[in-house]
């Protein structure tokens, strides 16, 4: 690369900063699924407690994207975040240590960030398996250490008593979940855009790199570790957030949020609507929600039968094979999302 | 003191039967079978119907279990599991886990979901001194079987034409494929060998560890210690680490039992912090 003469070098630059800001743009699909979102609120408000719940597992199924999606790391313990946020929140509420909910939120994150960047060490070590060891280990560690300090969280029967104020000092958690869908949709936007802008980025694009194939990427000069140290604590902030928002609609947090259960559903979540695009977790999230209303009708304690089938049945199926019965689905999106105001679709971008 | 140290031997053998299935099929084809626990419930249950429901005695009831469970697999292995082998780790814990759910499922509601007892005959019952140590004949039984069991494998791996069929594909697969060996037939007996003996360490383990239709999800993260401690070159690493971790888990449940669920979590830390790949990994393990 070094041939290159310097007057070309310019060119160059203009082209990767004209390509990541349309990889950047936001298509009018996106914009749409967005402007539904909004308009639930007014048009569903029976439904805001099911759609609070769908925008938490979204949010998590989005914190496990962006180290699954995109870093290409499996992880069978992320419920140990989710758990640690809602305990964290749970309890900052319960003595009173940050009462402002908005505020409980960052401590949350910040805290299940934090241990997600140290134990992204050890997840770090070793080969798939052991990720799937260490990852499997921690949730079932912090469960164990929620279950052992009774005292303090409540053991088995889960942390209760939790009053959660009003939020901003103004808008008080109804019984409705008026308020918390409100929230829920705000903070998972947020999230969201965050995590588009990081995806999009060029880290986002060394992440990928990474995924594809480790070695080459540190051959290219991509610091694979800390890179790999960087999204795992990020992915760790954001099922913080999302164990949180659920204690704070909830008033309250229990130990099967650090359940191997938990990290398989949004596993399976995430599945159902496909990683490395962010809004598979959403898509998920919502198809999940849907499908646990009409299959726990059937068999409410045999549930876990139907998601162990739907898993078996989606590998066996194939990932790809079911991506292709979309392809039709996937090219209208496609050509949607290249439309532009005032500018035929056919004309596109001169790719 | 000796008695912890007995107990966690006897411990640590069966976490050794139980889970030397796995390192070989995880070394093997690099398979990340998440649903082996599955395989020893099985046993367990196939015991606990014979001997309590239809009184077959105890001791036959063991091979009945390693039986059961090695068609099970072999079943399992030619109908769904060879189409998940060439995809992705994802996919596998997927697939597997998926299992692992509809097994508990499935157990809970034929079974129930309370624990059971197999009914276990009287002379095995019960503790003798042995120059002051208290030794419990079950244990003792599970030490010399299990014994027996790693002796016969080490020999099977090391002296037969199968053992070393068997390490030419963990070695090299697709070398051992040009050699004219069936890896596909030799995966297959050696995965249904393997669930067999799950069911079996299942069958011996429902007294010690207890049966229950979560088995596989708790006693996945013992599968999953040894296998990456031990490794999946050979079977002395998984059982070095088996040895290792019922030593642990029995001391820690005796000297800090408030804490003794945090032991094995240490143990693995530490095991994870010393020597990453693996207690006896190889320079060019996969």
């Amino acid at each position: 690369m070094s041939a290159v003469p310097p007057e070309n070098a310019r060119p160059l630059a203009a082209e990767v900063a004209a390509f990541l800001t349309r990889r950047a743009r936001w298509s009018p699909l996106e914009v749409v699924f967005w402007l539904v979102a909004l308009a639930s609120i007014w048009l569903f408000p029976q439904k805001h407690l099911i759609l609070t719940e769908i925008c938490i597992w979204g949010l998590f199924a989005l914190s496990l994207d962006l180290i699954l999606g995109y870093a290409g790391v499996i992880s069978l313990g992320h419920a140990a975040f989710f758990g640690l946020g809602a305990y964290s929140a749970g309890l900052l509420a319960k003595y009173g240590w940050i009462s402002e909910p908005a505020l409980a939120l960052v401590a949350a994150a910040l805290i299940a960030a934090a241990l997600g960047f140290i134990t992204s060490f050890l997840v770090l070590r070793g080969s798939d398996l052991t990720r799937l060891m260490v990852t499997f280990g921690v949730a079932l560690m912090l469960g164990e250490i929620a279950n052992k300090f009774a005292g303090i969280t409540g053991g088995a029967d889960g942390l209760q008593g939790v009053e959660i104020k009003p939020l901003l000092g103004r808008f008080e958690f109804d019984l409705y979940g008026h308020t918390g869908y409100v929230y829920a949709l705000v903070v998972l936007f947020v999230m969201f855009v965050i995590a588009r802008r990081v995806v999009r980025s060029p880290f986002g694009l060394s992440l990928q790199a990474i995924r594809g194939n480790a070695l080459r990427s540190a051959a290219v000069g991509i610091a694979v570790n800390w890179r790999l140290v960087a999204i795992y604590t990020l992915s760790a902030g954001y099922a913080g957030v999302a164990g949180a928002v659920l204690a704070q609609t909830q008033s309250f947090a229990s130990l099967e949020m650090f359940s191997i259960e938990r990290s398989a559903d949004v596993l399976l979540i995430l599945i159902i609507g496909g990683t490395g695009y962010l809004y598979g977790g959403l898509v998920g999230a919502l198809i999940y929600r849907f499908l646990q209303d009409e299959l726990s009708e059937l068999t409410a304690r045999y549930w876990q039968f139907w998601i162990g089938l739907i898993l078996v049945a989606i590998v066996l199926t194939g990932r790809d094979r079911i991506g292709r019965w979309l392809a039709p689905v996937v090219r209208f999106a496609d050509e949607i999302a290249r439309w532009r105001p005032g500018r035929a679709a056919s004309a596109g971008e001169g790719r | 003191m000796l008695t912890i140290l007995f107990d966690g031997v006897a411990y640590g053998m069966l976490l050794f039967v139980l889970a030397c299935g796995l390192s070989v099929t995880l070394g093997l084809m690099n398979f990340v079978n998440l649903a082996h626990g599955s395989f020893a419930m099985a046993g367990g249950y196939v015991t606990v119907v014979l001997v309590n429901r239809w009184g077959v005695p105890f001791l036959l009831g063991l091979p009945l279990a390693f039986l059961a469970g090695a068609a099970l697999g072999a079943l399992f292995e030619r109908t769904l599991y060879v189409h998940v082998y060439a995809k992705s780790h994802l996919d596998q814990v997927l697939f597997t886990i998926g299992l692992v759910f509809m097994s508990v499922a499935a157990v809970d509601y034929v079974m129930g979901s309370s624990q059971q007892f197999v009914n276990i005959p009287d002379v095995l019952q019960g503790q003798f001194n042995l120059f002051g140590v208290g030794v419990g004949r079950y244990r003792l039984m599970i030490i010399g079987l299990c014994g027996l069991l790693t002796i016969a494998l080490q020999l099977i791996l090391a002296k037969t034409r199968f053992g070393s069929r068997l390490r030419a594909a963990v070695d090299d697969q697709r070398v051992a494929r040009g050699l004219g060996i069936n890896v596909g037939a030799v995966f297959g007996l050696t995965f249904a060998f393997g669930s067999g003996l799950a069911a079996l360490g299942g069958a011996l383990g429902a007294e010690i560890l207890g049966l229950d239709p979560i088995f596989p999800l708790k006693y996945l993260i013992y599968f999953l210690i040894v296998v990456t401690v031990g490794g999946t070159s050979s079977i002395t690493g998984p059982f070095v680490a088996s040895i290792l971790l019922g030593i642990g888990d029995v001391a820690g449940k005796y000297y800090l039992p408030s804490l003794s669920s945090f032991v094995i979590y240490t143990i693995m830390i530490i095991m994870l912090l010393w020597r990453p790949q693996g207690l006896f990994a190889r320079a060019a393990s996969r």
